[in-house]
């Protein structure tokens, strides 16, 4: 283990060259940029021993990394934004292949107007499509998500693809202290990939994706969400695994910061977590018990948690960093399915676009709610767009 | 050359699959099986033979089978290449079956970029000369004159020429064939697996559905090609173009056979009028003279 100072672009490239992925397909956007030069550049000086295809487009990108997946090998592509919107129909088909693979979202805003700063439009568009959806606070989460999710998509339980977010420059391009497992700790934790699920080569006769009977399409989409549900026990196990080799763990799919003896939350995912663990700290020198919930995992989405932590508090905020159009906060809409809406709620959406929400305006924000809901009782604030 | 007797008689081919009758796919693929064998792996985007394997869990196809999304096979065929090459697996083939649509069209961009990183793989693009599978829409490689479901009056412009823009990419293996010569395709498949790098290889498919004539025709209709000189057998290997034997005696005008003959067994050209019949004798003449050329400029010696 050795502390290193790195960006989270970085720490992906760190992490994929840890893992010993041996096919990495990929094409550059900005803020995901960095991973791909720095995995090229290990590649080349002969520090990660893997092929790179430098594909032309991200479409080709997923492809090439899911052929070479199919092959047998360990693959890994990353992506943001347009990007990842331009593969959306490959995101699809790995995942019903139930091919393991792994694939960085280093989150940003969805044109037009360009704009590429964090947001997290693209991550959330990725809800319904049957990949393992996870999304990181700080580096050395990353470090931490990236490795596990290798373990996790590679779980026969599971065998699903799986993507870790980062958040675009705030994690992406700035540099942090990361705890850095050495070779030998990652190797004794993540054996080499397994067959998976099968193998396409020469001589196998198997065939990946030909036409179904609708009822057997029907049976292999109910099979991806029972592993979704098993991977919700997968992660625990990986996790506690990981925690008996680095001494790190987060709770899973939901991490509890001060919630236990808390009557308010803020629930949100993503690097402004760490604003609003701030805020809860001031928030509670002048009185007020709060905590925050933050999502860890988007699929599979960590309802029965927070239906046990937050289903006895008074109230509820969320925070969403994107818009479902036409509707309100995902994040909130899917939260408050989980608690039915029993404690107060309120849907904020914040930040969109990479407008800065900083520690006040979390307090603040916090502390109106609680005022409402103190004055009122039980309050249910379906929209509240904050910064604009 | 390959003598048809030598031929392996185990075919991966099956009765048993979807394929329509007089299917120019099946033949095909079964050429394929009698080239590569049990080293061949497909992979195969949308299209006619997605279908053709029939339904899971049971399939009429013995090669193992990646399928893909349309626009994506020369890529996922690319992964599947690093990953045999990381494992050893020396001798396998990566071959892409794919369609003229799936070729010229929605998957050129990834052939492209699999053509510039020279990826190892075989690629064939199985011309049937409209989107059959849809129920025969016009594709850029339909060529003038012909009818289809988006051509009511009959295509205004004339075919793509994919094997030419793959010449351009400098692959170190570009071939036309036909599903009429199956001594030919087998040939050049094997030569084919004999090169490192990106292999392509267009074969001319005709389609008893989608072009109008009768299933018991597709040979006699795909041999017409060739002989009218409408489809021209060459290979374009190492740099050096040459026109294929089965197609040489069609490079001087008076040995091909009149296009009418090709025509008028095709529904597709039922409507064409002498005008039209003009311009595609035209077309091939402008073809013939650019692959002569090529092969006076590209150091072809006769064969």
């Amino acid at each position: 283990m050795t502390v290193k100072l790195l960006t989270g672009n970085y720490t992906v490239a760190e992490a994929a060259r840890l893992a010993r992925v041996k096919v990495v397909a990929a094409f550059p956007i900005t803020p995901q940029t960095t991973i791909v030069e720095k995995i090229a550049e290990m590649i080349e000086h002969g520090e990660m021993d893997a092929e790179m295809i430098h594909v032309e487009s991200e479409h080709s990108a997923l492809a090439a990394a899911y052929g070479a997946a199919a092959g047998g090998v360990r693959a890994f592509t990353a992506t943001s934004s347009q990007g990842l919107l331009y593969m959306h129909e490959v995101v699809w088909w790995v995942a019903g292949s139930r091919i393991p693979l792994v694939m960085a979202i280093v989150t940003r805003a969805i044109g037009p107007p360009w704009n590429i700063h964090v947001s997290h439009e693209d991550i959330m568009d990725q809800r319904d499509t049957g990949w393992i959806i996870s999304i990181a606070e700080d580096n050395q989460e990353v470090l931490d998500l990236t490795l596990q999710a290798f373990r996790i998509s590679e779980d026969p339980r599971v065998y699903l693809p799986a993507m870790v977010g980062l958040d675009g420059f705030i994690l992406s391009h700035t540099t942090m202290p990361v705890d850095v497992p050495s070779q030998e700790e990652v190797d004794s934790w993540l054996p080499p990939r397994s067959p998976g699920p099968y193998v396409i080569e020469p001589g196998s006769g198997v065939i990946m994706g030909n036409i179904p009977p609708d009822e057997d399409y029907m049976r292999m989409r109910k099979a991806m969400q029972t592993a979704m549900r098993n991977a919700e026990r997968v992660i625990m196990e990986v996790e506690e695994e990981y925690y008996k080799l680095t001494g790190r763990r987060y709770g899973g799919l939901l991490e509890c910061y001060r919630c236990s003896d808390a009557k308010y939350a803020v629930v949100l995912m993503g690097t402004w977590a760490g604003n609003a663990k701030e805020a809860a700290d001031r928030l509670r020198e002048k009185g007020y018990p709060v905590g925050v919930a933050r999502i860890r995992y988007i699929r599979p989405f960590p309802s029965m948690l927070l239906r046990e932590k937050l289903g006895g508090m008074k109230g509820v905020m969320v925070m969403d960093r994107s818009v479902s159009m036409g509707r309100g906060g995902p994040l909130f809409l899917e939260v408050a399915e989980a608690l039915r809406s029993k404690p107060s709620m309120m849907s904020v959406i914040a930040g969109v676009g990479g407008v800065d929400v900083g520690v006040d305006d979390i307090s603040s924000l916090v502390e109106k709610f609680i005022g409402k809901v103190e004055e009122r009782g039980h309050v249910y604030i379906d929209e509240y767009w904050y910064g604009v | 050359m390959v003598n048809i007797k030598e031929l392996p008689s185990k075919t991966l081919l099956m009765p048993g699959n979807a394929a329509c009758p007089g299917c120019p796919e099946t033949l095909g693929l079964r050429y394929v099986s009698m080239a590569l064998g049990d080293k061949a792996v497909l992979v195969i985007p949308a299209g006619c033979s997605s279908v053709i394997q029939g339904i899971y869990p049971k399939s009429g196809i013995g090669f193992p089978i990646l399928n893909i999304v349309f626009a994506a096979a020369a890529s996922a065929a690319s992964g599947l290449a690093r990953a045999y090459k990381i494992r050893g697996l020396e001798d396998a083939q990566v071959v892409v079956w794919a369609g003229d649509g799936g070729t010229g069209d929605i998957g050129i961009q990834a052939l492209s970029g699999a053509a510039e990183r020279n990826e190892n793989i075989i690629y064939i693009c199985v011309d049937n000369e409209a989107y059959m599978n849809t129920g025969i829409q016009r594709s850029s490689l339909t060529p003038y004159g012909a009818w289809t479901t988006t051509t009511w009056t009959g295509k205004k412009e004339h075919k793509k020429d994919v094997p030419l823009i793959m010449i351009a990419h400098g692959a170190p293996y570009v071939a036309t064939a036909s599903v009429g010569f199956p001594t030919d395709f087998i040939e050049k498949l094997r030569r084919a697996a004999s090169i490192k790098g990106l292999k392509y290889i267009h074969l001319h498919a005709p389609c008893p559905v989608g072009w109008r004539f009768d299933p018991s025709k597709t040979v006699e209709v795909a041999k017409l090609a060739v002989q009218t000189g409408i489809w021209v057998l060459y290979e374009y290997r190492g740099g050096v173009f040459r026109i294929s034997p089965l197609s040489r005696p069609y490079a001087k005008k008076e040995r091909r056979k009149p296009l009418k003959e090709y025509l008028k067994l095709q529904g597709r050209f039922r409507h064409l009028g002498e005008d039209d019949v003009k311009v595609l004798e035209a077309y091939i003449e402008e073809r013939w003279k650019l692959y002569l050329n090529m092969e006076k400029t590209l150091g072809s010696k006769a064969t």
